[in-house]
Parts: structure tokens; C-alpha cells; sequence
């Protein structure tokens, strides 16, 4: 007995729609599963990890705020990984970028007007793309893998932000703890509905982002050029698309985006900069753009669904007694199963008994006439 | 020659109702074929006739669906490539299975099922490859060996497990005229050792000169079973093809043709880009209008490399080195070049012709965004689907391109209706410079005779156009002269009105280019 | 006072040497396993607690081990069988890794653990200055030796090594001889893993013996840069391994020095020391493609 893959002639278009849909299934049960042996109810486990949160206008703002993050940067990788470039720092590209971006209130609390914000998102997605522009040139100049850079990088980022607000960057009047001065309120990303809840305008940018890179990549040249090069480099190069540039641009596109979701958290969740300011959303939203299938539309639903595993997490702690940490193995089964069904859409699979030698069995085959 | 019907010897080998499915496809469709003792079997048929698929099921790499396999009057199942070398088949690939990063003695090793240490296995393929004409060193590293040494190693470690039959899979399509003289020479010792041997070919003068009855296959059955000497090459290929096949046309260059240089390489030097590469000394070569200038040469000369030189995908420090249609184009990437008027057919038909899983309209937008720009493109870079997809129609109906669906993907395609469309999609621009690298390696007959005749078309209607190939049969038949690549050198070219196998066939082999007779200035 | 510098240099080497020998005969076969953080961190807490339970810190690297090799059948049954992305399965391998242990290793944040004892040979261990450097270590240090050893002689001097190594280099041309290419990577794989969950179990079981969140600090990642850095050959694993530890512990002792550099600068440097290693081996394009085995990291479907 044996597993036979037969590759499909063509991608199969029904699966290329069901497969996160089944890796969801997957993993709630495999959820249910974990929630069973931790010793918890596993029906009341998902409904407080899943439903609860969506139930009231504050929850959902919440969840806007946790998933703005991850569709931006989502987003962004899925231009990368189309074209076969592995952008794993994005986390490093977002704590850079929020430090780049909170230069102003921070260095220059005194000038306060309506064009600091502006001025500080356009510094943020600076940041974050020269930021990224490190292992984008080392891979283009050296072919450095850009993996192992990337990923170097977001340590170095994250001890970085830890040595500002807790040296040069630390709150004068702030009575020693490590986290800089707070924002001005002309700092301050506002919030798009203050009456209902926190969701603040990072969202408005993440679903913007969303629309445009999925035009680009849908229907310009460009988005050919992402695509092909990704697919085959040779003929990529044939058509007279730059390995190089395609890089730089990957990177630089994503790093932006990157660094404009790190500014918009700092500046509209949180206020201030801390020596955390991220619960893993530059490795979060690896696990968004592969759920959304690299597609910017599919990205905005499947960084509302892990946004709500966050919530979710936050949520049972309080209502279960399990830890928020539920949340990270929840993420990583996930991406787990969003694979194995991905290959669903490239084969079929076969279960093969028994190797097909009885020649009786075939006897009397017609041939052809 | 003996036949194997009236020898009253048993048969060697007898493979009846041989079946092979691939999913829907059926590669091979209950295929009878019996090989005696001590004789040279040729399995006939052109490209897609289910040959390679058969003789792998004889060696044991794939499972037939359905038949059976007499050996030595036994029925037996040949479940591996170990159990089929165990029972005294061997076999040696057209395309190497050999292991780069190892040395020809540690390759041959692993295909061994010995115990024996690596210095006596190596010292033994030593002995045989001399013994057999075909001298080795097994402590070379097969990275550093050239295509004609690669397939020694092949043969020597088939030889050591002393088979009593051996299977070769288009053994000369890699070498030289002279290196294939002396294969055939080797294979006639084996032959007088009692040996059978089961070639595969569709090189039909080969198989008329060596073998002594041969099995023709045409899409996965057989048509026929013949003995070669008796039949001409034109029977064998109407065997194969099943109805007449017109060969390429070529009309004799027109009086009045013009003699304007549209394609001039000047001293074209190319260092290797990394180990495996071949570096490219000294090119000169200039392509007329009206022309069709043929570039031979056995695989792994520089041919990529040059084509890669010419197309731009590798570009020159001088802007002198090449000349498109007047223009220096040294500098220029490939984009640029086509813009002057150039199109290129590289080799590879997926992954560097054409992406495999984009359709073919995305296909065609591939090699002409930036020359039909305005066609396919609208405003902020918008692509026009439905422009792009009634051309790519235009270029199937006008190529007769066979495919499953309106606008499949290029991978869903069979390789010579890939070929047809990705050449289609180049003429349909009216290129002055074609360079096209391999224009029918593992096509039909049929879409083959149609990709020549458009060449000469392009040709006699003015363009120029520069055609690298190993198939000498269609170098000649296509080519106003041609030139030969070795090592990285090119020879001047040799008009086709004074070019012999012979001639070719030695440059081809290096021989000395300063040698009288080959080199006389063309007219 | 240098004796001890090197012996803790040793013990920071010893996990990055074990790790990247495990994931050089995964890359030797061709398949590239970027799930070593992840295996590795999910070594540590299994080797923690199951030592803190059992009270036997033997028990708790064979606990580690074990779980190591799991995860990379789940891996490989990814990879190998279904034939998943590389890439991104061992990312998800890295992301779920981190993720779970950090849920199993809660209640054991703060809580002392069981170090293992150092074999100290008598007489020999005594030795001045390099006695017990050679001779009273930890077990584990001794066994990183012999790996690399068992190793080296595996892939250059066996047979099976030999196919291994065929396979790495060609899979469809291993295939097609009758090599059964998919077995081997299932136990390339798994070796690799059991690697990675006993460089895990040694850093919170020998190294600083408790359980910290995240504990392997890219050390993983580190890792899979050294088995670039080494050209794939084992010996040149140790030099390297032995180099970053040497960072780690000079960067360490400046820290505690108060040398006027910030904390974090220093703790950046075994990190900026990767990627400049990085850089400098892949500049060198020759001697990357004739040591990289060719088929690392593509997928590979038999046809049958």
C-alpha cells in the first residue's frame, strides 16, 4: 500500500479555492484535539478562541487592530515570495521602520502640526525599505541567501530598539522605565470610527495596499514580470526581466510596507515605543500570505482569521485558563495544513494496493483498432 | 546477417503485449518484440513513439501496466533496475545518469551490486575500457568530462556486469561522425562475443549500416518488423511516419539576393560563466540577408553560450562585437536587440523559451512586451488579455499548433507543438535576424518538415538567419553554409556546395582548421 | 582563566556543532530542512522537562532526541511525500516549533533545572591546563566529536554514504539506477532531527540549565549558516561552529568587562558575524556551485 501522487495536467481551479478553506478545517480539529488533551472542553475551547470574539463592535476593532499588521506585510510578502525572493525579516523591516518613523515625536516633540503624521508614515516606509534593501543587495550583488540574512537582521532589529528606549530614546519624564516619551497627539494615527472602537487608520492603508498590489499583480505588466520571474528565472531573463532590479524591487515594496505597518502600530495602538512592539507580526503574516494563497484579496481574509487567533488567544486565557501562547501553536499547525492541502491542487492522490503485476488481470485487453 | 526467425537459436529477450499508462496517456500499446543471441535489434521510431518508455520497462524503471517478459525462455518480472542487471540486461541512456560531483569510479561504483573495494572496481573499468576501445581514467571527476567521455562511462559500467544484452538509447545523437565509427566498432566486437545488442535510433543510415532487424514503433504500437539491409531509407521512414513526409524544400538562393550583413559577430570572446561552462574564443561570424547560415557541432561546445552572446542575455563590453542590421548592439540587453529587429529561439523549450505554467497568450506577451508594446499593453502598463489571446490564436491556426484547450498552459503542450508555437511567435513579428538554437530536437517529423520550411521562408524573404544545431541531416538540408563550433571555437564557414559529412564531421572532432581544403574564403 | 574561556567556548559550540552536522547530511541528500530552530527549541523543552521529572538528564536527552526525530517525520512526510515547498514547510516547522513550545514550556519558566554531570576522568582531568578541557567536559561535548567523525567516515568511506551523496548530487539519475531516493531522505532527515533535538537538550540541560521562552535565539538559524559557510564538508563545520562560539563568548565577557559598548551591540555580533560569513563564502560563485549538491531544495517526484 502506498501513496501515488499523479500530477494534474492543469492546476485544479476547485481546490485552488477549498484548500485554506479544508486547512482551517484541519486545524480546528487538530485545535479541538490539543484543547482535549490540555484538559479543557474542546467545543467551549473553540467557541471562546473563535466565536467570542466576533461577537461584540469593540472585539471586532480589535480585531481590525491586529490585523491591519498582518494584511500589510502580508500583502507585501506575496510579492516577494511570487517572486521566489524569501523575505523572512519582515519583522526586523517593521521595528526599523516604526523607529524611523517615530524620529519626529520623539527627537522633535516641540514641532507639532498636521504634517508630522504624513511626514512620519512616509519616514516609517522609508525605513523599513532600506532596511530590507540589506539582504535584497547582498542576494542581488553576492547570491548571499536572503533567508539567513533577513532573518540575522531582525535580531540585530529587535537589540537595536531595545538599546534605544533604554538609552538615548528613554523617557525623560518617564521615571526610568525602558519605553520612549509619548506621542504628541499630531502624532497620533487617529482612530476611523473613535465612537465604536480602537481600529485606527493602519487598516484603511492595509485593505488600500491590498487592492492595489492585487490590480498590479493581476493585471499589469509588472505582475507578469513578478510572476514569471518567479516561476522560471530563465525565461524570465529571456523575456528581458532583471533578476537584480526584480529583487530590489521585491524587497524594497515589501520593506515599505513593512515599515508602515511598524509606524501605524506605534503610533496608533500603542503611542510610544517599547522595547516590544510586536507580538510576532513579521512571522505571523508569513503564515497570512501563504493562507491567502499570495493573492492580496485572500490576504485580507486570512489576516482577519489569524488576527483572530491573537484575539482568540487573549481571549481563552482569560475565559479558560489556557495560555495566550495557544495562539502560536495554532498559527504554525495552520500553516502546517495550508501546505499539505496547496498540494492538493498540483496532484491527485492515489492509494495504490498492490503493485499491478497479475498479468491475468489484464488479458483479453482490446487493442487499439 | 542473420535474421531471427530462421537461426533456430531461442530468443533472448520476448516482450509480448508490453503496456504502459501514464494516467489518460497511453505510452505504449501491447508491443511484441523478440532479440536472438548475438544480434544487433533496432528499435525504430521518431520522437513520442514510446521508445524510451518501452526499454525502460525492460530495465526496470518503470512498471508496466500490462505483458509480460520472456528472458532466456523464462517468464520473469523485472521489478528494478538491480534485478534487471542481475538477470544480464544493461542499459545506456541518451540522457546520462551520472553523478557530477563524483568520479567516473565512485559512478561506476554505484551502479555495482559488489562488495568488491573502489580501487579494484576502478582498476577493472580501467581494463575493460581499454579492452573495448573506449580508454577511461576512473579517477576523473565526470564534471570535467566532455559528453563523447561521459557516455564511455556509461557503456564501461554497463560492460563490467558482463550483459547479454544491452540496451543503447540514441547513442550517436552526442558525438562526433568519427566517435560514432568507433562505437559502431565496439558494438560489432560485443556482437562477435555472442551478445545482443538493442539500439535505439531514428537515424535510419546507422541502423540500415549496423543492425540486423529492427522493430519499427509508431505513437506506442509496432507497425512493423523488418530487416534493415533490405528495406531503403525511404521505406524505414515511411514505416515510422506512416505517410510521405516532404522534406524541407530548399530552393537554391536567389541570383539577385541581396548581401547585406544583418547579423555580424566580431571577435565574440566569453569567459566561462562558472565551472561547467564552455568560454568562447575569437567568434567571428557575419549572416547575410536571404541567408541561412547553420552552426554544427556536438553538445557542449558553446553553443548556449553563444546563443546567450547573440541574444543578449549576456551582454558584450564592446558595443562593436555585434552588429544587428547595421546597428552596434554590444551593449544592448535582449529587450534592445529585438527592438532592432532580432528574435531568438533558444533551446530549452520550458523554462526558458516559454514559462511552463503561464498560458500561451502570457507566453507570446513574453518575448514581445517591449516590441509590441502598444498591441498588448495599454496605459499604466495594463495588460490586454484579449488582444494577446486572438494573437496567440492567429499564431496556432498559422503554425498548426495541436492543443487541448483554447489558451492552455504552455507545460500541457507536446514538445513539438510547443516548438511550433514559440517559433510561430517569433516570425509572426517578420524578424530580420532569427537565432534559433535547436529548431527540431524531440520534434515529429511532421511539425519538423514545417519549422524547416518556415526557416527557409523567413529566409528567401530577406531576413537573415542563424540556425545551431547538432542534427546535421537538417543542417544540410537547410543551411547556405555552415560553420562548426568545438571547444568554443568557430570555424569560417564552409558554403554548402563543397560541405561533406566528412569535412564537418572532422572539424567537428577538432581537427586542425588550418587544414587545406576546409577553410576557402566563401565567394 | 583561559582554560575556562575555551571550555565555555566549547559548550557554546558544541550545540551549533551538532545541529549543522545533523542538517549537513539533510543537505547532502538534497532537501533543505529550515525547520532547525524550530526541532531544536522543541529539543530544549522536551530535554528540560523531562530531566526536571524524571530527575535524570539522560532520560531527558533521549526524550529530546526522540522528539526531535517526530518532528522531522512530520517534516518529511510533508516534503518527501507529498512534496510541499522546502521553503516554506520548514518555516512552518520553525514557526509551530517556537510556537509550541512556548505553550508547553510555561510552567517551567523559573524553575531550576537538572545539569548534567561532567565527565571527569581522574588523573587525566587534572592535567594542568588543558585537562579538563580534554578530559572533564560534559558527555555531550565528547559525543559532538564523534559525531563529526562518524560522519565524515559515513559520507566519504561507506557505500551508503556514497548513495547519499549520489542522491544529493542527482536524484533523477539516482532514481533511475534503482536508488530508492525517498528512503534516504527520510533518514537523512531524521538524523538531522535527532541532531537538532540533542543541540536543543544541551542548552537547557548543560548550557544554562533552565527553560527560557525562545531560548535557542537563532541559534538554529546559525545553524543552517555554518553548513553553508563549511562547503558541506564536516571538519570545516567544526572550525566553523568553534568560531562562533568564540564570538559568543568573547561578545559575553566584554559585556561583563563594562567595556563602554552598549550590551546590545555586542549580543548583535555573533549575528552580523553570519551574515558577513555568508557574504564572503557566496561571493566565491566557484567554489559555492562545485560543493552545493545540485539538488538541494528541489522537489522530486518519481515516476512509477
Amino acid at each position: 500500500m502506498r501513496l501515488e501522487l499523479v500530477r494534474r495536467p492543469r492546476q485544479s481551479a476547485l481546490f485552488s479555492v477549498l484548500s485554506p478553506f479544508i486547512a482551517l478545517a484541519l486545524t480546528l480539529i487538530a485545535g479541538a484535539i490539543m484543547f482535549a488533551f490540555l484538559g479543557k472542553n474542546p467545543v467551549t475551547a473553540l467557541y471562546y478562541f473563535f466565536i467570542e470574539p466576533l461577537l461584540e463592535v469593540w472585539s471586532l476593532h480589535e480585531l481590525a487592530v491586529k490585523a491591519a499588521p498582518l494584511i500589510l506585510i502580508g500583502v507585501g510578502l506575496s510579492i516577494c515570495y511570487l517572486s521566489n525572493n524569501w523575505n523572512i525579516g519582515a519583522e526586523g523591516q517593521f521595528i526599523i521602520g516604526a523607529i524611523t518613523g517615530s524620529i519626529l515625536p520623539i527627537l522633535f516633540p516641540e514641532w507639532q502640526n498636521a504634517f508630522v503624521l504624513p511626514l512620519m508614515l512616509l519616514m516609517g516606509m522609508l525605513g523599513g525599505a532600506a532596511y530590507a534593501s540589506i539582504p535584497a543587495f547582498l542576494k542581488a550583488r553576492f547570491s548571499t541567501n536572503e533567508i539567513l540574512t533577513s532573518l540575522m537582521l531582525v535580531y540585530v532589529a529587535q537589540l537595536f530598539l531595545d538599546w534605544l528606549v533604554r538609552g538615548p530614546w528613554r523617557n525623560p519624564e518617564g521615571f526610568n522605565f525602558p519605553e520612549s516619551r509619548n506621542f504628541h497627539a499630531d502624532a497620533i494615527l487617529p482612530e476611523i470610527l473613535p465612537a465604536s472602537g480602537r481600529a485606527h487608520w493602519g487598516f484603511a492603508f492595509a485593505i488600500i495596499a491590498a487592492v492595489l498590489l492585487w490590480f498590479v499583480l493581476a493585471k499589469t505588466l509588472k505582475g507578469f514580470e513578478v510572476k514569471v520571474i518567479g516561476q522560471s528565472p530563465r525565461a524570465g531573463r529571456f523575456g528581458g526581466f532583471s533578476r537584480a532590479r526584480m529583487i530590489m524591487f521585491a524587497f524594497l515594496v515589501s520593506g515599505a510596507l513593512a515599515g508602515l505597518a511598524g509606524i501605524s502600530e506605534v503610533s496608533g495602538a500603542i503611542g510610544q515605543l517599547r522595547p516590544t512592539i510586536s507580538p510576532g507580526y513579521g512571522f505571523t503574516a508569513i503564515i497570512v500570505a501563504f493562507l491567502g494563497r499570495l493573492n492580496p484579496l485572500g490576504i485580507v481574509a486570512a489576516g482577519l482569521v489569524l488576527a483572530l487567533s491573537y484575539l482568540g488567544g487573549e481571549a481563552a486565557q482569560i475565559s479558560i485558563g489556557v495560555s495566550d501562547k495557544v495562539a502560536r501553536a495554532f498559527q504554525g499547525m495552520l500553516l502546517f495544513f495550508v501546505l499539505a492541502c496547496d498540494m492538493l491542487i498540483h496532484y491527485r492522490v492515489r492509494l495504490v494496493r498492490s503493485p499491478v503485476r497479475d498479468a491475468t488481470a489484464f488479458e483479453g485487453v482490446e487493442k487499439n483498432a | 546477417m542473420n535474421t531471427t526467425l530462421d537461426s533456430g537459436r531461442a530468443p533472448l529477450l520476448q516482450a509480448r503485449g508490453l503496456t504502459k499508462h501514464f494516467g489518460a496517456v497511453t505510452a505504449c500499446d501491447a508491443i511484441d518484440l523478440t532479440i536472438a543471441p548475438g544480434e544487433i535489434h533496432a528499435l525504430l521510431g521518431e520522437n513520442g513513439a514510446g521508445k524510451s518508455t518501452f526499454v525502460k520497462m525492460l530495465f526496470g524503471a518503470l512498471e508496466p501496466s500490462a505483458g509480460s517478459i520472456n528472458w532466456q525462455g523464462k517468464r520473469v518480472e523485472i521489478d528494478n533496475p538491480a534485478a534487471a542487471r542481475r538477470l544480464g540486461i544493461g542499459m545506456v541512456f541518451q540522457h546520462f545518469s551520472l553523478f557530477d560531483a563524483l568520479t567516473a569510479a565512485e559512478n561506476i561504483l554505484l551502479s555495482l551490486d559488489t562488495d568488491e573495494p573502489p580501487s579494484t572496481v576502478a582498476e577493472r573499468a580501467r581494463e575493460v575500457s581499454n579492452a573495448y576501445g573506449l580508454p577511461l581514467d576512473p579517477y576523473a571527476h565526470v564534471g570535467d568530462l566532455s559528453v563523447g567521455e561521459r557516455q564511455r562511462i556509461e557503456i564501461v559500467r554497463c560492460l563490467l556486469q558482463d550483459p547479454q544484452l544491452i540496451i543503447l538509447d540514441e547513442p550517436t545523437s552526442v558525438l562526433t561522425p568519427q566517435e560514432a565509427d568507433r562505437l559502431f566498432e565496439t558494438l560489432e566486437r560485443l556482437r562477435a562475443e555472442g551478445r545482443s545488442i538493442l539500439y535505439i535510433s531514428h537515424r535510419l543510415e546507422e541502423v540500415k549500416r549496423i543492425c540486423d532487424s529492427a522493430t519499427v514503433l509508431r505513437q506506442g504500437t509496432v507497425v512493423g518488423h523488418c530487416d534493415p539491409s533490405k528495406e531503403t531509407a525511404a521505406s524505414l521512414a515511411r514505416l515510422m511516419v506512416g505517410d510521405e513526409v516532404e522534406g524541407a524544400r530548399r530552393q537554391p538562393k536567389p541570383v539577385e539576393a541581396g548581401r547585406r550583413p544583418l547579423l555580424r559577430v566580431k571577435n565574440l570572446n566569453r569567459p566561462a560563466a562558472h565551472p561547467f561552462a564552455v568560454t568562447l574564443h575569437g567568434i567571428d561570424l557575419t549572416v547575410h540577408e536571404n541567408e541561412i547560415l547553420g552552426i554544427a557541432g556536438v553538445a557542449g561546445n558553446g553553443q548556449g553560450e553563444l546563443f546567450e552572446a547573440i541574444s543578449g542575455e549576456a551582454t558584450q563590453d564592446q558595443p562593436s562585437v555585434i552588429q544587428l542590421c547595421g546597428t552596434e548592439a554590444g551593449l544592448l540587453d535582449i529587450s534592445k536587440r529585438r527592438r532592432l529587429g532580432a528574435a531568438f529561439v533558444p533551446e530549452e523549450r520550458l523554462g526558458h523559451a516559454a514559462a511552463p505554467n503561464l498560458p500561451l497568450s502570457l507566453n507570446l506577451l513574453l518575448s514581445r512586451h517591449q516590441t509590441d508594446g502598444s498591441a498588448y499593453i495599454g496605459s499604466a502598463g495594463f495588460i490586454r488579455n484579449s488582444a494577446l489571446a486572438r494573437a496567440a490564436a492567429r499564431i496556432c491556426e498559422a503554425m498548426d499548433v495541436r492543443k487541448g484547450a483554447a489558451d492552455p498552459a504552455a507545460s500541457s503542450l507536446s514538445g513539438g507543438n510547443l516548438q511550433k508555437f514559440v517559433i510561430g511567435r517569433e516570425l509572426d513579428r517578420s524578424p530580420s535576424v532569427l537565432v534559433v538554437n535547436q529548431p527540431t530536437w524531440g520534434v515529429d517529423a511532421g511539425a519538423a518538415a514545417r519549422i524547416r520550411n518556415a526557416l527557409i521562408a523567413l529566409a528567401r524573404s530577406g531576413s537573415a538567419v542563424l540556425v545551431i544545431s547538432q542534427d546535421l541531416d537538417e543542417l544540410f538540408e537547410i543551411s547556405d553554409a555552415i560553420c562548426v563550433m568545438h571547444h568554443g571555437h568557430l570555424s569560417r564557414p564552409v558554403p554548402i556546395e563543397e560541405a561533406t559529412f566528412e569535412k564537418i564531421g572532422l572539424l567537428m572532432g577538432g581537427s586542425d582548421a588550418s587544414e587545406p581544403g576546409i577553410l576557402e574564403e566563401t565567394a | 582563566m583561559l582554560e575556562s574561556i575555551l571550555i565555555t567556548i566549547a559548550t557554546a559550540a558544541t550545540p551549533l556543532l551538532i545541529a549543522a552536522m545533523g542538517e549537513l547530511v539533510v543537505e547532502r541528500s538534497g532537501v533543505l530542512n529550515l525547520g532547525v530552530e524550530g526541532m531544536m527549541v522543541m529539543g530544549a523543552i522536551t530535554g528540560f522537562a523531562v530531566a526536571l521529572s524524571t530527575g535524570s538528564p539522560w532520560l531527558g536527552v533521549l526524550a529530546a532526541v526522540v522528539v526531535g526525530a517526530a518532528f522531522s517525520l512530520l517534516f518529511g512526510f510533508l516534503t518527501l511525500t507529498l512534496v510541499t515547498n522546502q521553503v516554506a514547510t520548514g518555516l512552518a516547522l520553525t514557526l509551530f516549533g517556537l510556537g509550541l513550545s512556548g505553550m508547553l514550556g510555561e510552567g517551567f519558566v523559573g524553575r531550576p533545572g537538572v545539569k548534567m554531570a561532567n565527565l571527569d576522568i581522574p588523573v587525566l582531568s587534572d592535567i594542568p591546563f588543558i585537562g579538563r578541557l580534554l578530559f572533564g567536559q560534559d558527555p555531550i561535548f565528547y559525543l559532538s566529536i564523534l559525531l563529526t567523525i562518524a560522519v565524515a567516515y559515513f559520507l566519504f568511506s561507506t557505500r551508503a554514504g556514497l548513495k547519499l551523496r549520489a542522491v544529493g548530487d542527482n536524484h533523477a539519475s539516482a532514481h533511475a539506477q534503482g536508488i530508492n531516493v525517498i528512503a534516504i531522505r527520510y533518514g537523512a532527515v531524521m538524523f538531522g532531527g535527532a541532531c537538532a533535538g540533542l543541540a536543543g537538550a544541551y542548552l537547557s540541560l548543560v548550557y544554562t540549565p533552565q527553560w527560557v521562552e525562545n531560548m535557542t535565539a537563532g541559534r538554529g538559524w546559525i545553524a543552517l549558516a555554518l553548513v553553508v559557510f563549511a562547503s558541506w564538508r564536516p571538519w570545516r563545520v567544526v572550525a566553523g561552529a568553534y568560531l562562533f562560539g568564540g564570538v559568543t563568548i568573547g561578545q559575553l565577557h566584554a559585556q561583563a568587562q563594562g567595556v563602554g559598548i552598549p550590551s546590545q551591540l555586542l549580543s548583535s555580533l555573533p549575528y552580523l558575524a553570519t551574515i558577513a560569513v555568508l557574504v564572503i563564502i557566496s561571493r566565491n560563485r566557484r567554489l559555492t556551485l562545485m560543493n552545493t549538491p545540485a539538488s538541494l531544495g528541489r522537489p522530486f517526484v518519481p515516476d512509477r
